[in-house]
């Protein structure tokens, strides 16, 4: 069971009501004991370092105040959250960049880490083991490193990406080219390439979904005539759904914190035009750049309710699509 | 009878070819998409190999090299390549002018001064394959490197020991016990997974920096890391649950307690798995930029690799291969660790993200 599918069979299996929970006895007390000490850490961990600031974070959304002068707070009720729905245009904007690139980067990087795990599982392949490893390693270049690099290869000029592009036919190279981090129509793809150097994670777990497919169902469709995209389609992608959909919600909550590639590259300025101005970057700037800590609280408490949402509509919409095997549904 | 054997291994023949046509066209499809995936990185080797005036010549050749010189007359001239009746000559530019300029011939510098009409500009330099080697160690004392790789190491190391044992903890208490809520428990751990870190961020930074005056040190990174966290727990679960009970009831017959069948059968049993989750977060706190930006603000001493590179990367943007010789220093260890004990960590993925 992979982490996900087990919350929605967790339900019901064994949990007790509140009163058998008082009315343990003897063994099962000293064993409940027992597994409470040994869960205490991440407990303790959990109450001082997620429970208690999430309910700090939406106190401090109520008060206008900043870090240099906590004696100045100032009660504001509801102030900060109407001033960031419906007066501070920054919150959809930057809300709207993070969503198109989302809507961008997401299929491209899903997609792809899907084909190549076909690619990689094919039994014509040659050289599976070192070639996989190869695909991986990429992955394990330190995401800085992978910045740093890909923003000179992607130089207009002297970049090896557009004198590729052009050896293929294509005019790339020069100011007349494809500037991919200074035009804001290429920028959102520029990072979505950045980004495939970070799939390593999900080619595998497609790769080991893809291991389990049981060969009698695509026997059983080549019987029935189907051929191998029609194999892929009917039978490869409906087994591995559980596996995108695990993909699909670790990305989106990765997304939204997204901020490391427009920090490192323009250091928070949105360039080109705004366009990498990310929700996350606005936050960082209101919280720890102005140090407004109610309105950074308020912004930060609106991206976990944004996540939730989304994640509540993944699930709910996952059982229409999502196949788990042994399971009726 | 003959005939139809020989039509059969004809047949056999054909298949053979066919099968070998697939095989080299799916191996060569998967090469090519490597090349293309991997290229950036063999941009970034021969790239930080090279002068800071080849990274910005165009027109400078794909392999580290250097413009050649000549020296004459006490003096030291670029050698360029100069179209002549007698076809392209490599000559040393002596005397620049607008319209005609004068060259040497290195070969032949007792003929003196060669007039030549025409835009030198135009004209391409001579180069010479020269590998700069140097780039490296002035990458490394110019950023200080020993500094970052000791703050990153030292912080990746501690937190792995405090996160992997509290972690271990946890996940042996999920999978063997039962306690009251432990279903909602273990829900509200995997919760944290996609729970977005700044929810909590603003009152715990607050709560650091202005109670606690930790501002410019590690220990608000530290410190909850000493807690656990939830994929760790979640893959060492799953692990734990696979190693049959017979081995814990048979340590308690011989009157081993929970915590000493814990540390004595059970860890030795979950090496791989502890393995996979020590690794894991090494990797995690060796990438780490959000905490350490926002809580070492102000304390460059402090910097971890990631800070630091990324101050760098401001500072000398022009220093292309000094860049990129640091952004390559920066991912040897994760790539040589990561090799070395690949099988592990591949395994260790695989559970948290499939059925198992």
């Amino acid at each position: 069971m992979d982490m996900f599918s087990e919350l929605s069979t967790a339900r019901g299996q064994g949990s007790r009501s509140l009163r058998a929970a008082f009315r343990l006895v003897g063994a099962e007390r000293a064993e409940a004991k027992w597994g409470l000490a040994f869960i205490s850490p991440w407990l303790i961990g959990f109450a001082l370092f997620y429970f208690v600031p999430m309910v700090v974070s939406l106190g401090f959304s109520a008060f206008d105040f900043t870090l240099s002068a906590p004696e100045e707070a100032r009660f504001v009720g509801l102030q900060n959250w109407t001033r960031m729905l419906f007066e501070d245009p920054k919150t959809w904007e930057t809300l709207f960049v993070t969503f198109k690139f989302a809507i961008i980067s997401l299929p491209i990087g899903m997609i792809s880490a899907f084909l190549l795990a076909v690619l990689l599982n094919s039994q014509h392949l040659i050289g599976k083991n070192v070639l996989r490893t190869l695909f991986y390693a990429p992955t394990m270049v330190p995401l800085i490193a992978a910045i740093l690099i890909w923003s000179r290869v992607m130089n207009p000029h002297t970049g090896w990406l557009n004198q590729m592009i052009e050896i293929v036919g294509i005019p790339a190279v020069g100011m007349d080219g494809l500037r991919w981090l200074d035009d804001p129509n290429l920028i959102y793809l520029a990072y979505t390439f950045i980004g495939l150097w970070g799939i390593g994670n999900a080619i595998l777990i497609n790769l080991a979904s893809l291991q389990g497919v049981p060969t009698e169902l695509y026997e059983a469709a080549s019987i029935d005539g189907a051929g191998w995209l029609r194999q892929l389609w009917s039978v490869t992608v409906p087994m591995v759904t559980p596996v995108i959909f695990y993909n699909l919600i670790l990305s989106v909550v990765g997304l939204l914190q997204y901020f490391m590639v427009p920090f490192v590259l323009n250091l928070g300025t949105g360039y080109p035009e705004g366009t990498t101005n990310f929700y996350m970057v606005y936050f960082y700037k209101q919280a720890f750049s102005f140090q407004n800590m109610g309105y950074g609280a308020t912004l930060a408490w609106f991206m976990f309710v944004i996540g939730l949402a989304i994640t509540i509509f993944l699930f709910a919409t996952g059982r229409y699509w999502v196949y788990y095997a042994g399971e009726s549904r | 009878m003959a005939q139809k054997k020989k039509n059969l291994s004809d047949y056999e023949i054909a298949r053979q070819r066919r099968d070998l046509l697939v095989r080299a066209s799916i191996t060569l499809l998967a090469l090519i998409l490597l090349s293309v995936y991997l290229m950036p990185l063999i941009y970034g080797v021969v790239t930080s190999l090279k002068t800071k005036a080849q990274t910005s010549d165009p027109a400078a050749p794909l392999f580290p090299s250097v413009a050649v010189s000549f020296d004459y007359e006490d003096d030291t001239y670029d050698v360029l390549q100069v179209p002549t009746e007698s076809g392209i000559q490599e000559w040393a530019l002596v005397k620049k002018g607008r319209r005609a300029s004068q060259f040497i011939d290195p070969n032949n510098p007792a003929a003196g001064l060669i007039e030549w009409e025409g835009n030198w500009r135009a004209l391409a330099t001579v180069y010479e394959p020269s590998i700069q080697w140097d780039n490296y160690p002035q990458a490394w004392n110019t950023i200080d490197f020993a500094r970052l790789l000791f703050n990153t190491l030292v912080y990746a190391i501690v937190t792995m020991v405090g996160t992997v044992t509290a972690s271990a903890f946890t996940a042996y208490g999920f999978a063997r016990f039962n306690f009251p809520f432990k279903n909602v428990l273990f829900m509200m751990l995997i919760g944290t997974i996609v729970l977005p870190p700044a929810v909590t961020l603003v009152p715990t930074y607050a709560f650091f920096v202005n109670v606690l005056g930790w501002g410019g040190t590690w220990l608000p990174l530290i410190v909850p890391a000493m807690f656990g966290n939830a994929y760790n727990v979640f893959l060492l679960r799953q692990y734990f649950l696979t190693i049959p009970r017979e081995m814990e009831e048979a340590a308690e017959i011989d009157g081993a307690g929970k915590l000493r069948t814990f540390v004595s059968v059970i860890l030795p049993q979950a090496v791989p798995a502890l393995t996979a989750v020590s690794l894991f977060h090494f990797f995690f706190a060796w990438n780490d930029f959000f905490g350490p930006l926002i809580y070492l603000a102000g304390n460059r001493d402090a910097n971890p690799i990631t800070v630091g590179l990324t101050e760098f990367n401001g500072l000398y943007s022009t220093e292309t291969q000094l860049i990129l010789a640091a952004a390559i220093i920066s991912m040897i260890l994760p790539l040589t660790i990561f090799f070395l004990a690949q099988r592990v960590f591949i395994q260790g993925i695989v559970i948290t993200g499939v059925d198992k």
